[in-house]
Order: structure tokens, then C-alpha cells, then sequence
């Protein structure tokens, strides 16, 4: 099995067991035992969780990719060190970023229930063909794929989110936008697609936005 | 001062201070620490050192430097050295990552030790620089990169085994065989031949096995015996019973973490129903005990945790299978690698990460699914694409442990680049070694050439691959079991120094061809100049072509021989006369050849002008010794043009699915371990389509695949692991994403009764499980790894 085969979802069930930090290791770059070079989808796949981490408030920190051969003993005990000591510094999952247990239980299912999606998203729109760590590394804090994220993951995201918050009763746009840590401009172009995609509708009673 | 090996052990996590770099002296951290190459080698001084070059220290001291940045970044770290010989494959490029690391110099001087300063216990070391002149500079450690000498025992050897030695002391060895002996029968290989790198030395190994299996093929598998196993138990019905067993690896294990109390706390864990702890788990006892009780406590799920299951997990397999259990019903939990060795200083937290990683095994063991592993009939003929000395070798060494052999050449004659090289460094007269060898070709029964051939296509995988060969208009259809590439390499045709424009400017080979031609008019030359590292070791061709500096003393030295009055230049950024060419590079400025070292940013300008009626090619250079401008007026230039690899490479990494590196050659499975073998199974590589290479060690390579071929061709099927994917039809929605991610082309889509789906070809498949992620709905799991098996691991973490 290569690192390629290190699945979204492992890193979800892994955050959602309630680990506090996770590690994958692979081989070096162009190093591949394979041929299949896939520490580089790895890359592609972490980069692009992290992404989603800070999109959900979680420290990206708290995930880590390294590279590294079998004569590699000491690099890797150093990294591990550093890594240990990183995710103790952060704190409990949750705690440590100031979201309650509720809502971190909440988001992490949000983003399990998206992993088909963003499967498809990542092969459709956000495949990169570059085959070197800099670039890949440039890519994803590029303009571009902040944009790409922002029209797919990003939308996706937040919709769920909103759908999720407004299970638990009517809301205001203010308050969705303190709770999911956006600006009410953005809550209220969420919510106008929604409410036309029959997800969600404002009540005019209530004053609030409510689960269609 | 320590020696190379020494600060190898220093290095080493094994080693005298565990892995910290230490001075003996005060056990303090060195912060500044030089090495001086050449210790030993290349000494003209006939007391203790060594004449030749012992190949291998410019890159195991630049690896010194690289672990010792990666110890202690703050470490400053200084080689004084000679030339930098990096000529191995991808090995300028090690030099560059070396060279680049913050606070490395690399300082080219000779040097001698100053004292030592007994309060610190430094060393100084004198040294001169073009710029700064004569210095002296204090170092907390010194490294000597020692060169190789012949085994000591190694007289009483030779004469036990009646074989000759070489001047030097290592085996005498026949140049266009350097695994044959000076006694019939009797072949070496390794470092014993001289100064040799690891993959050297790993394919002459190859090849001296290949050339046994031509004198004892008529008794190839009469000693061996197959193994009977008791018949497997279908357990797909009971409750998962896991047996765990808890090596104490002598005290490697023991010594830190609590066996016993790990075994009692397997007890408690579900589905456990024994746990036993073994002082070796991998000796022949323990692994017998493995099995008994297994049978005798009804187990269906062992989990051994010990070491890597790199090493041992084909062991603890077959204990399964002898116990009647399917194979793939084994977990081992790497409590050694992964616990006891990095956390010594942990006793108890080493012994609670021990029962963590045993928990996650027995929940991963309850899920383990019985795979079965199928057996691949082996096709015994082989494809040999490339009728150059490589391939022609390799295809004789295969036909004579009687296989059919089908031999693919490009041109319509067979030789490849050898049919313009005329002679070596050590005098072989290549034309008439050729012919042989090409005479023996035509001659062998069992080898079938085809002359101006083309593959269009080639399929299939190892032990049965089909490949079609178009030859002189007729189309032929190869059924082989193994294919050996060896398309071989170009000369790069330089675009620099008027070549093409003036025809007194010509390639080494060029140069060589008119030597052996006698041209009058170049042999009565006044002088002649030799640029090297012509095309290469520069932006465009980031690697050194490893020939060329001895191609050009070769040239030197034979025209030398023929015209002793000729002025000959050679103009060179690093001499790399590896091993015994150091020898012949002596000879050369013996004779008076002069070499003028130039830097790359200050390269050699070439005119062609007309001085007092003669008309010359002006090359001006400048003189590092005198720090001046040269002119030199010459009658010819000889460029040391670039190895490059061959159109037929690209076209063959096409047709057989086989990657190259990135300079363009053919990358094979294991740069050190497994210089023959391509990651694609059942394919072998030799020759200069692997990197730039000299006759003898082509030969070697060449004789290398064959012997890799032939442990192959050698057994009837070929067993595939049980852990590749397969596709669970209902739920795949023809996407296609994970046939795209497959880079050996095992997934296809098929007409299923449930409409078109992804199909895997579980021969092709190789287990790296990268579809699994692209797959949007599931469908396609890689056995042994399903995302279950890893779920339930993950969750058992905490």
C-alpha cells in the first residue's frame, strides 16, 4: 500500500476519534516504490484538507505530511518530536481552536458526508498535473485555487454547515455568519441559493432563516 | 581523527554514541569538521598508499556531510579534496545537494595536519587557495576518507582457489568478462575486481550467477524439492480466535518494554484467546511453536509483534500456512522499529505504545479477509530489445542455459555503438572481440535475430508478454516470458566550439575513429586539444557521461604512442579516472599530455584564426596555476561530447510501460540493490541505456540482467500477491477515476451483465491502492487493505 492510498476519510475518522493531530509519512518524491508517484496525491489530499481545516476552524497544523526513505531513522524521529510537541502546544481537537464538542462533531460529520464530493471536485477541477512539491505546494496557495475552493468545497461547506446549524432551530443570517465565522454578506449568498434550491426558507414570523 | 568507516559507526543509531556524533576524546559535539579525500589513493609514493582511485569516497563523503547537516544543522562541514569524481548514475546531482547546504565548503587543496592543541584537542590543517594562499585552520574533528584495499587474507586465497591477482592486489580479471578468473569455473564478482560501487558489485554478483547457470544448466533444479503443506482450514464461518505472540528479539525488545504484562494485557483483548511471548520469535523453533498451537488452540487470526514486517512477514506467512491457515490471516505489529529502539529511554510509556500498536493489529486481524494468491504459467523464451554489446551479451548468456532467445535490432547490422570504438584504455582490440561475439550470435541455435527492426506493440506482463516486431517487411508476433532492454545511448553532437562549422573540430569519438583509420594529416598534427564535459554536467544535462575522461586519455595516450612530438591539451573541469583509469591518467601526464583545469563559468573560447601563414583554432583558456590567459594554437580539437540517451529508450519506455529518470535513462527498481530490474516485473535493463557506461561494465550488466532473467525463466509460474483491488460491480459508476490513476493499466472498462464497468486485471495490479481514494462511491477496494481493515485500526488507536 503507498501513501496514495491514505483516504480523506481515514483522516476524518481519525480527527473524529478525537486524535489531536495526524501524521502520514511517505516516500521520498520521485522516489516512488511503485511507479505511481502517489505521495503526491497524498500531498495533493492534505493540502487540500487543511484547506478545508481552516475553512471549519480547525488548526491545520494539526496535520502533517513528510517524505522520507528507510534510512531516514533520525529525520523521522526529529519530525515526530517536533510534531508532538506542535499538537500539544494546540491543545485537545476543539478545545484547543475554542469549538465545542457539539460543533466539532457537527462539522467533522459535515465534511465525512462530502467526501464523494469532493472526490469528484478534486479529479474534475483540482487535480494538479505539476509533479514537484513546489509546485503543488504554489498551487494550492495560489489565487486560483483559493477561487476553485471557494466555488466548490468552500460553497458545499458552508451549505451543509448552514443546513446543519438551522436543524437545531431557526436562525439569523447574523447569527449563522458568528457561528460558522463568515461574513453576513457571504451567509446571506448562501442562503439566497439555498433558499432558491428549496433548502432552506426565511420565515417571515420568526424573523429567522428555517430548514425548508 | 577518525577514519570514514569510524565516523560511519559515529553516524549510525547503532553506532558507539547511539546516533549522536561525538569525539572520543571529551564525548563533545564537534561544531566544525573537515574530511580529506583521497587518503590512500592515488598516491605515486609505492609505500602504503595505493596508485588508483578507489572510486567510492567523493560520494560516501559527500553522504557524510549530508547525515551529518541533517544530525546538527549548525554543524559547519569542510572537504578538502582533488578532483570530485562524481560519476556515477545521479551521483552530480548528490554533489549538488551536498555542495549547496548552508555551511558546507568544499575547499579544492592538498593538505597537510598541523598539530594538535592540547587544551581543546583540535586539529589545524594547512591548506592553500588560489585567493587567500596558504592557510591554517583549526577543526574539532577531521575525517580521512580511506580508499579501498584487496581483503588481507587475500594471497592465501588466490592460491587456495589457484587464481591470479593483478598488480594491485585484487583478482585478475579477463577485460571483456570481469566476473571470469584466470581459472575456468572459478568466478568472482564485488569489489574484489577493485574499487567498485554497490550497484556494480550487485550486478557483476548477477552475472557470475549467470555464468554458473551456463556451466551447471544441465543440472538446474535437481537438488531442489517442493514444499508440501497441510491443507488449508476454511475458517470464513468461526468467531475470529486471535492468537497473539510477543517477541522479546533477545533483549531488543525486552530489555524496554514489559513482556509479560504486554501478554496479559493481549488477554483482555476481545476476540484474544491466547498470547504467548517467544525470546526469538524467528527461529525455527519458535516458528514451529507458532504453528502448534495454533492447531492446538483452534486459532484462525496470529498476530506477531516483533520487528518490521519487511523482513520477516514472508517468514511468519509461510508458519501460517504450515499451520493450515490462510496466509493473508497474519497482522504483525512492529513493536521493535516502531517502540523499543526510538523510545529506549521509556520504559513504561514504551511498554504502553507497545499494547497500543498489539490492539490496533488483533482489530485489523478480526478483519482480515483470506486472500488467495494465483500462480502465472512462465514463458520461457525472451525478447532481448537491442543488438549492441549489452544486448548481444545478455542474450548469449540466456541462450546458453538453454532458452530461445529473440534478438531486436534497430539497424541492419548488429554492434551498436561499439562498432566505432576501436580499442580501450587496456589495449582490447574491440573490432575483433565484436565480430566474435556477433559471430557467435549468428552461430547460437537458439537465438533468433531480426535486423532493421520496430516494435508497434507490446502487451502482456511478466511471464507472458506478446510483442510485435515488424523486421524487413514481415510482421512477427514474440511470445515471451522476460524482455531484456538494452537500446543503448547517442553522442550528443555538440553545438559549441565550431563543431559542425570547422571540420578540424571533431567529437572524442570522431577523433578515435581517425586514430584507428591512420589519417596522416591528423597524426602529424603540431597539437591537438581536448575539451571535456562537452553537452553535460551543465543546466541542459544535469549529469556527468562517466566515459569521457578516459575515452580522451585513451585518445592521448595512443596518439602519444603514434606521434611522441604532439603537443596534447587537455582541458577538464574534475579528472575522472575512477578505480585503475587512475592509473592511465598518470601515464598520460607522464608522457606529457598537459591537463589545464577550467571552471564552468569560465569556459574554454575557441577561434579559428591564421598565425604567420598556419592556420590554427585558437583556444584560449585560462590557466588556474598561473592565474593568466593560455592561447593555445591547435591542429585539432577533440570535444568530449555528452552521453545521451537513445531515441529507442523513449520509444521502448512507451512500448514496455517502464519509467526513465529524469536525465533521460532508463530508471531501474533499486538504484543500489536492484540496478537491473525495472519496477515492472519480469523486465531487465543493462548497458548505457541505464547510464553511461565502459565496455568491461557493460558486459557486466549485461551478463547481470541475464542472470536476473533467468532466476525467472528458471521456475515454471510466477506466484502474484492476493492483495490487489477489485471492483464491486454494483456500485461502480463507470467514472473511470480509477483508471486513470492506475499507472500500470490494470483497470479497463468491460461489457458486465450490470452494463459497463471497471475491471481489474489482477496481474497487472500491484497493490499500491491509489484508485481507492479517486473512487467517488467505494466500489473499488484493494484487498488486504480495504478501508475497513484501516478503519478498524484507526478506531482501536484510541
Amino acid at each position: 500500500m503507498c501513501s496514495g492510498r491514505v483516504d480523506l476519510s481515514f483522516v476524518l475518522r481519525a480527527f473524529s476519534n478525537g486524535n489531536d493531530g495526524v501524521f502520514i509519512g511517505g516516500c521520498r518524491y520521485n522516489d516512488c516504490n511503485y511507479g505511481t508517484h502517489g505521495n503526491y496525491h497524498a500531498l495533493n489530499m492534505v493540502l487540500l484538507f487543511k484547506k478545508i481545516m481552516e475553512r471549519i476552524g480547525l488548526n491545520p497544523e494539526r496535520l502533517r505530511i513528510e517524505t522520507m526513505s528507510a534510512g531516514d531513522g533520525n529525520l523521522f524521529a526529529e519530525i515526530m518530536s517536533d510534531f508532538g510537541k506542535k499538537v500539544k502546544e494546540l491543545g485537545p481537537l476543539g478545545k484547543g481552536e475554542g469549538i465545542d464538542e457539539n460543533a466539532l462533531k457537527s462539522k467533522l460529520e459535515v465534511v465525512t458526508n462530502l467526501v464523494p464530493y469532493i472526490r469528484l471536485v478534486e479529479r474534475e477541477r483540482l487535480r494538479v498535473p505539476f509533479k514537484s512539491e513546489e509546485e503543488i505546494q504554489k498551487f494550492f496557495t495560489s489565487d486560483e485555487f483559493n477561487r476553485l475552493f471557494a466555488e466548490t468545497i468552500g460553497e458545499k461547506l458552508a451549505i451543509s454547515q448552514i443546513v446543519a446549524l438551522l436543524r437545531q432551530g431557526p436562525q439569523t443570517t447574523g447569527d449563522i455568519a458568528q457561528v460558522l465565522g463568515l461574513s453576513p454578506s457571504e451567509v446571506s449568498r448562501y442562503l439566497n441559493s439555498s433558499s432558491r434550491q428549496r433548502f432552506v426558507r426565511y420565515d417571515e414570523g420568526l424573523k429567522r432563516y428555517a430548514l425548508a | 581523527m577518525v577514519t570514514s568507516l569510524d565516523y560511519e559507526r559515529i553516524l549510525s543509531p547503532s553506532g558507539p554514541y547511539e546516533g549522536q556524533v561525538l569525539r572520543a576524546s571529551d564525548k563533545k559535539h564537534p561544531r566544525k569538521i573537515a574530511w580529506i579525500q583521497c587518503v590512500g589513493s592515488r598516491q605515486v609514493n609505492p609505500e602504503g598508499g595505493n596508485s588508483y582511485c578507489s572510486a567510492v569516497c567523493c560520494t560516501y563523503a559527500q553522504k557524510q556531510v549530508i547525515l551529518t547537516k541533517e544530525h546538527d544543522a549548525e554543524v559547519e562541514c569542510t572537504i578538502f579534496h582533488n578532483d570530485v569524481r562524481s560519476y556515477n548514475k545521479d551521483f552530480e546531482r548528490y554533489f549538488q545537494r551536498a555542495e549547496k547546504l548552508p555551511g558546507v565548503r568544499f575547499i579544492r587543496s592538498y593538505v597537510s595536519i598541523g598539530k594538535e592543541i592540547p587544551e581543546s584537542k583540535n586539529v589545524t590543517i594547512r591548506y592553500s587557495t588560489p585567493d587567500a594562499g596558504v592557510k591554517e585552520e583549526e577543526f574539532d574533528m577531521v575525517v580521512l576518507s580511506v580508499g579501498l584495499n584487496p581483503p588481507t587474507e587475500v594471497k592465501s586465497l588466490a592460491n587456495k582457489f589457484g587464481i591470479e591477482l593483478n598488480a594491485h592486489g585484487f583478482c585478475q580479471t579477463n577485460p571483456v568478462n570481469p566476473m571470469e578468473t584466470s581459472r575456468p569455473g572459478i568466478f568472482m564478482s564485488g569489489a574484489f575486481q577493485g574499487p567498485l560501487d554497490i550497484p556494480e558489485s550487485v550486478f557483476t554478483a548477477s552475472g557470475a550467477g549467470s555464468q554458473c547457470g551456463e556451466l551447471l544448466d544441465y543440472r538446474r533444479g535437481m537438488l531442489s524439492k517442493e514444499r508440501i503443506y497441510p491443507e488449508e482450514r476454511d475458517v470464513s464461518q468461526e468467531e475470529p480466535k486471535v492468537g497473539v505472540f510477543i517477541c522479546h528479539c533477545g533483549a531488543n525488545i525486552g530489555r524496554i518494554v514489559n513482556v509479560p504484562s504486554t501478554v496479559e494485557y493481549c488477554l483482555t483483548l476481545p476476540n484474544v484467546v491466547y498470547a504467548q511471548e517467544q525470546l526469538f520469535s524467528c527461529a525455527t523453533n519458535s516458528a514451529k511453536e507458532i504453528a502448534d498451537m495454533a492447531k492446538e488452540k483452534g486459532l484462525n487470526r496470529l498476530v506477531v509483534a516483533a520487528c518490521s514486517p519487511r523482513t520477516l512477514e514472508p517468514l511468519f506467512r509461510d508458519t501460517l500456512r504450515e499451520a493450515g491457515i490462510n496466509q493473508y490471516y497474519l497482522e504483525m505489529a512492529n513493536i521493535r522499529e516502531h517502540c523499543s529502539w526510538v523510545h529506549a529511554k521509556e520504559k513504561e510509556e514504551a511498554t504502553k505504545k507497545a499494547q497500543d500498536i498489539i490492539r490496533m493489529s488483533v482489530a485489523r486481524a478480526c478483519h482480515l479477509e483470506p486472500l488467495q494468491e494465483f500462480a502465472l504459467p512462465v514463458n520461457k523464451t525472451v525478447l532481448v530489445v537491442g543488438g549492441g554489446l549489452a544486448g548481444m551479451t545478455s542474450a548469449l548468456s540466456v541462450a546458453n542455459q538453454g532458452h530461445q532467445v529473440y534478438l531486436v535490432e534497430k539497424d541492419s547490422d548488429l554492434g551498436g555503438i561499439a562498432r566505432r570504438i576501436h580499442y580501450t584504455l587496456e589495449g582490447l582490440d574491440v573490432q575483433a572481440y565484436l565480430s566474435d561475439v556477433i559471430r557467435k550470435v549468428y552461430k547460437h541455435p537458439l537465438i533468433r535475430v531480426y535486423t532493421d527492426a520496430a516494435i508497434t506493440e507490446a502487451s502482456g506482463y511478466v511471464g507472458n508478454f506478446v510483442t510485435t516486431v515488424t523486421s524487413q517487411g514481415r510482421v512477427i508476433e514474440i511470445k515471451h516470458g522476460a524482455a531484456i532492454l538494452a537500446t543503448g545511448a547517442e553522442v550528443y553532437r555538440p553545438t559549441e566550439y565550431l563543431y559542425g562549422e570547422d571540420d578540424r573540430v571533431m567529437t572524442h569519438l570522431e577523433l578515435e575513429e581517425q586514430i584507428a583509420k591512420g589519417d596522416e594529416k591528423l597524426l602529424n598534427s603540431e597539437s591537438l586539444v581536448m575539451i571535456q564535459c562537452v553537452g553535460c554536467r551543465n543546466e541542459d544535462r544535469n549529469y556527468c557521461s562517466r566515459i569521457c575522461c578516459s575515452e580522451s586519455i585513451k585518445n592521448a595516450l595512443k596518439l602519444k604512442e603514434l606521434n611522441p612530438q604532439m603537443d596534447i591539451y587537455i582541458l577538464f573541469r574534475d579528472m575522472r579516472t575512477y578505480g585503475y583509469k587512475e592509473d592511465y591518467y598518470r601515464e598520460a601526464a607522464n608522457k606529457e599530455v598537459r591537463f589545464i583545469r577550467y571552471e564552468p563559468q569560465d569556459q574554454p573560447q575557441v577561434e579559428a584564426v591564421k598565425e604567420g601563414g598556419r592556420s590554427v583554432l585558437r583556444v584560449t583558456v585560462t590557466d588556474p596555476v598561473l592565474g593568466k590567459q593560455l592561447e593555445i594554437d591547435a591542429d585539432a580539437l577533440a570535444l568530449a561530447a555528452a552521453v545521451i540517451p537513445s531515441e529507442g529508450s523513449e520509444e521502448a519506455t512507451r512500448l514496455f510501460k517502464v519509467t526513465t529518470s529524469p536525465d533521460g535513462f532508463f530508471k531501474e527498481a533499486h538504484v543500489k540493490l536492484k540496478p537491473v530490474e525495472f519496477s515492472v516485473d519480469g523486465i531487465y535493463l543493462c548497458g548505457t541505456a541505464h547510464y553511461p557506461k565502459l565496455i568491461s561494465e557493460t558486459i557486466s550488466q549485461a551478463y547481470g540482467a541475464a542472470g536476473r532473467a533467468l532466476t525467472l525463466l528458471s521456475r515454471d509460474t510466477v506466484v502474484a500477491s492476493g492483495s490487489v483491488c477489485e471492483v464491486k460491480e454494483s456500485d461502480c459508476i463507470s467514472c473511470g477515476a480509477c483508471i486513470t490513476a492506475c499507472t500500470y493499466g490494470a483497470i479497463e472498462f468491460q461489457e458486465t451483465p450490470l452494463g459497463r464497468k471497471a475491471v481489474v486485471n489482477p496481474v497487472l495490479c500491484k497493490g499500491d491502492g491509489l484508485c481507492n481514494t479517486k473512487c467517488p462511491t467505494g466500489a473499488i477496494a484493494l484487498k488486504h487493505f480495504t478501508d475497513e481493515e484501516i478503519l478498524i485500526q484507526i478506531d482501536a488507536a484510541v
